[in-house]
């Protein structure tokens, strides 16, 4: 009986890739351990090892080919044994041809989806970003190229900027966001750290202090708990204990937020932890441009600033304006969509849900306004207080915990600030308040959706 | 109970550090420094300065007029003094943990800044805002002033790093106690530091006492010269209260550092008179161990013989003490006269830009 091959999941997030090389033809003999295709993800080459012994009977997907969905099989090995081992194939041979029709149904419980396939939108902003000027010239750029050219062009702009973290250099990034800086900038700038976050981000910050203006990569910001010492009592309360007199120009960039299937320690929403700090900017964009623009900015900053991007969003692609200087001004968010009936404030992965739920609810007659916060310290609270006198119902959108959260805070401004404006208690959709779970089944109902971001609106439109 | 005599190794040379257990280069043995009368008048007066100006410091504090926490740096004066002569102030940085004042006069920091900073004044060196623990000079490239134990130690290790990147000529001096080197950071800094190659020199105080924990309670390797070993990082020990043995390492350690060596690792054996900070009853030591230590191995006491074994009369050491004394009378009443910061100040300075 032949046995299937079929395209691996190479990272926790990884849902397709290109077979870029076959190393092996089909008559070949493979046994466990050799290597049998070369597969390349969004962010590395890696290699495909056979673990059964066999011929190759068929290679169904050819090399070059892109975009091979995870399962999709791509060759068949024929086991050595295949007679002897016939008579226990017999019954299901006579009918070969359902066979290969059935695998995606019958293995369907195997596959265990992960909840964070809910949270991935290909949503983009509906209103224009009035930072840029009309008649733009719009490049297609995943959100990681982004961040790589934010820091690149920051570097070639100014001596005094250089990368440091885990496996940045040689590796060319955890997750691929400084690939080519090693090439460009040398190892002087671009700088592989040991596994000792606590360390490297102090040493980051006495640089800084004294006077360079260091990009600290944290491989996640999970990671970057055992360096929050640093973050908050040297970086942020430096300026304010010294009067004024020494200054702290950092950036502290990583991964924040639910990965796919990694567990709780590895996907957690440090949005609320790093904006109750004073002394601290906080950053997390949305989309590529957002990301490119503001990481520039918080490069250029003579603030410490956290700057959270997210895993699931690094490999997507979005228009991203081709200016020779694209900065975007720190504590300013930006209307994605303009809308009448309900105001969605959210930030990061969740404005993707919020655009999403605001067109099936257009659908539905209800015309939704989307804010994405992208500075979630100094919070932009003109804006959001601007749109709440506009619809008078608001609901917040945040991929994290519910409490303590920059949803409970907006909650809090709208409530002081904007108690005449409202019409209905304001709403908020996040996670559910436990650790995130493994099991896929668990993890999908943990985390925000946009169902239940539709469920919300209707609730304060008084539509539910 | 730890013996007083524990806090004073050998007189004059540290004692000498047993062979290398590799054939790697190490830095000579130390030399007790030859000063000329002149340079030790000028260590004895600035260990005089942070003496008298702990003392006042203590007082203001026993009046109300200094609040939190304090940690008077009495009894390890020649450590500063002795290791910071060595230094070209504003090429050099220095950092240090929370018990900061005498670094800063060592370092030619203005008395009356520190004591208006003290007492919490808007003329103090952080305007006010900092305190004891929080007190910085960029311009003398002193960076703090820092109140979590260890923390100044990855810091310091970013100052080297920043010397090294902008290749400056400086170096960096990192002090922390013997409380500290029990810290996983300063692990994780010795570790980048020698792996770079940087211009670091680390300085353990070790004074005895992790607050109210002597070395022995907390340290499972209590030769803490030793600690960089594992990383080769060399290690030396030195007599703390001797002024210039103090000079003598940090000439040795300099020279390592500033031949592109990487980071050295000097362990000064001292004593703190006063508790640990001004609220510590010290019950965690006799009161004969404190007076065996001030009579027999006093730092200001040491360099007063040297000094009158050069010839300083005790006539010139008594205006000395009168000019001492005068500096830290006007520094304590600036520091007592000068206006709190105005109440605006409370959100100035929490962040640089304006968004």
């Amino acid at each position: 009986m032949a046995v299937e091959l079929k395209m691996p999941a190479l990272s926790p997030t990884m849902e397709e890739g290109t077979l870029a090389k076959w190393l092996v033809k089909e008559g070949d003999t493979v046994k466990s351990g050799d290597i049998l295709a070369e597969i390349e993800t969004d962010k590395a080459t890696m290699e495909f090892e056979a673990v059964d012994e066999g011929t190759i009977a068929s290679i169904l997907v050819a090399e070059g080919t892109d975009g091979v969905k995870v399962g999709t099989v791509i060759a068949l090995i024929q086991g050595e044994d295949e007679e002897a081992a016939a008579p226990v194939t017999k019954a299901p041979e006579p009918a070969p041809a359902p066979k290969t029709e059935e695998p995606a149904a019958a293995e369907a419980p195997k596959k265990a989806a992960s909840g964070t396939e809910k949270l991935a939108s290909d949503a983009k902003a509906v209103v224009a970003d009035p930072d840029i000027p009309a008649g733009t010239e719009m490049v297609k750029t995943t959100l990681r190229e982004a961040l790589r050219d934010a820091m690149a062009e920051e570097m070639r702009a100014d001596d005094r900027v250089f990368v440091m973290g885990e496996e940045v250099a040689e590796y060319q990034g955890a997750y691929k966001v400084t690939q080519g800086l090693l090439e460009e900038f040398g190892p002087q700038r671009v700088i592989d750290t040991p596994i000792t976050e606590y360390g490297f981000a102090g040493v980051g910050t006495g640089a800084a202090m004294a006077g360079l203006r260091p990009i600290i990569e944290f491989m996640t910001f999970n990671f970057a708990m055992q360096a929050i010492d640093h973050i908050i009592n040297s970086a942020a309360k430096t300026n304010y204990m010294s009067g004024g007199q020494m200054r702290c120009p950092i950036v502290f960039r990583g991964p924040n937020g639910a990965a796919s299937r990694v567990g709780a320690q590895h996907s957690q929403n440090y949005g609320p932890w790093y904006a109750s700090v004073p002394g601290l900017i906080v950053i997390a964009p949305y989309d590529a441009a957002d990301a490119k623009g503001l990481l520039k900015a918080a490069i250029r900053s003579n603030d410490p600033v956290v700057f959270l991007e997210n895993e699931l969003l690094y490999g997507r692609t979005f228009d991203v304006p081709k200016l020779d200087d694209y900065v975007l001004p720190i504590g300013k968010a930006r209307i994605m969509r303009a809308g009448k009936d309900v105001t969605i404030v959210s930030y990061s992965i969740g404005v993707g849900l919020a655009l999403d739920a605001a067109e099936k609810l257009a659908a539905e007659g209800v015309d939704a306004e989307v804010i994405d916060l992208r500075t979630l310290r100094p919070l932009d609270t003109a804006t959001v207080l601007a749109s709440l006198k506009k619809t008078n119902r608001m609901v917040v959108v945040e991929e994290g915990w519910p409490t303590c959260s920059i949803s409970s805070e907006i909650l809090a401004v709208a409530m002081e600030q904007g108690f005449d404006d409202l019409d209905a208690p304001v709403l908020r959709v996040t996670n559910e308040d436990v650790p995130l779970p493994y099991a896929a089944n668990l993890e999908k109902i943990a985390l925000v959706d946009v169902d239940r971001v539709i469920k919300a609106v209707k609730t304060v439109t008084y539509k539910g | 109970m730890a013996r007083a005599s524990t806090a004073k190794p050998a007189k004059g040379a540290a004692k000498p550090t047993p062979a290398p257990a590799s054939n790697r280069e190490r830095p000579a043995e130390p030399v007790r420094y030859e000063a000329s009368k002149d340079e030790l008048m000028a260590f004895y007066r600035e260990m005089l300065l942070i003496r008298r100006f702990e003392e006042k410091a203590g007082q203001l504090y026993g009046l109300g007029l200094i609040g939190g926490f304090c940690h008077l740096y009495i009894g390890q004066e020649a450590v500063a003094v002795g290791l910071q002569s060595a230094l070209e102030v504003g090429k050099d940085s220095v950092i240090t943990g929370y018990r900061d004042h005498g670094h800063m006069l060592a370092y030619g920091i203005a008395p009356k800044l520190i004591m208006a900073e003290l007492t919490g004044r808007e003329a103090g060196i952080s305007r006010g805002k900092g305190g004891s623990m929080h007190m910085f000079s960029v311009e003398h490239k002193f960076y703090g002033g820092h109140g979590i134990v260890g923390a100044q130690v990855s810091l310091g290790t970013g100052l080297a790093f920043k010397h090294k990147y902008a290749n400056d000529g400086g170096v960096a001096m990192a002090y922390f106690g013997d409380g500290a080197s029990n810290q996983g950071q300063v692990y994780e800094s010795f570790n980048m530091a020698e792996l770079w190659k940087l211009p670091i020199i680390f300085v353990i105080e070790n004074n005895q006492y992790a607050m109210g924990t002597s070395v022995n309670r907390s340290s499972a390797e209590d030769q803490l010269y030793k600690r960089g070993e594992s990383f080769r990082i060399p290690g030396l020990q030195v007599d703390g209260m001797d002024v210039l043995a103090v000079r003598g390492a940090a000439n040795t350690a300099v020279e390592w550092v500033r031949a592109g060596k990487g980071p050295i690792l000097l362990e000064l054996k001292t004593y703190r008179y006063r508790g640990h900070s001004m609220s510590d009853p010290a019950k965690y030591r006799s009161r004969d161990e404190v007076q065996a230590v001030r009579d027999k191995s006093d730092p200001i006491e040491h360099a007063k013989r040297d000094l009158e074994a050069l010839g300083v009369t005790e006539a010139d050491l008594k205006d000395l003490d009168k000019e001492i004394r005068k500096i830290v009378s006007e520094a304590a009443d600036f520091a007592e006269s000068s206006p709190e910061p105005g109440l605006a100040e409370l959100y100035t300075d929490v962040l640089v830009d304006t968004y």
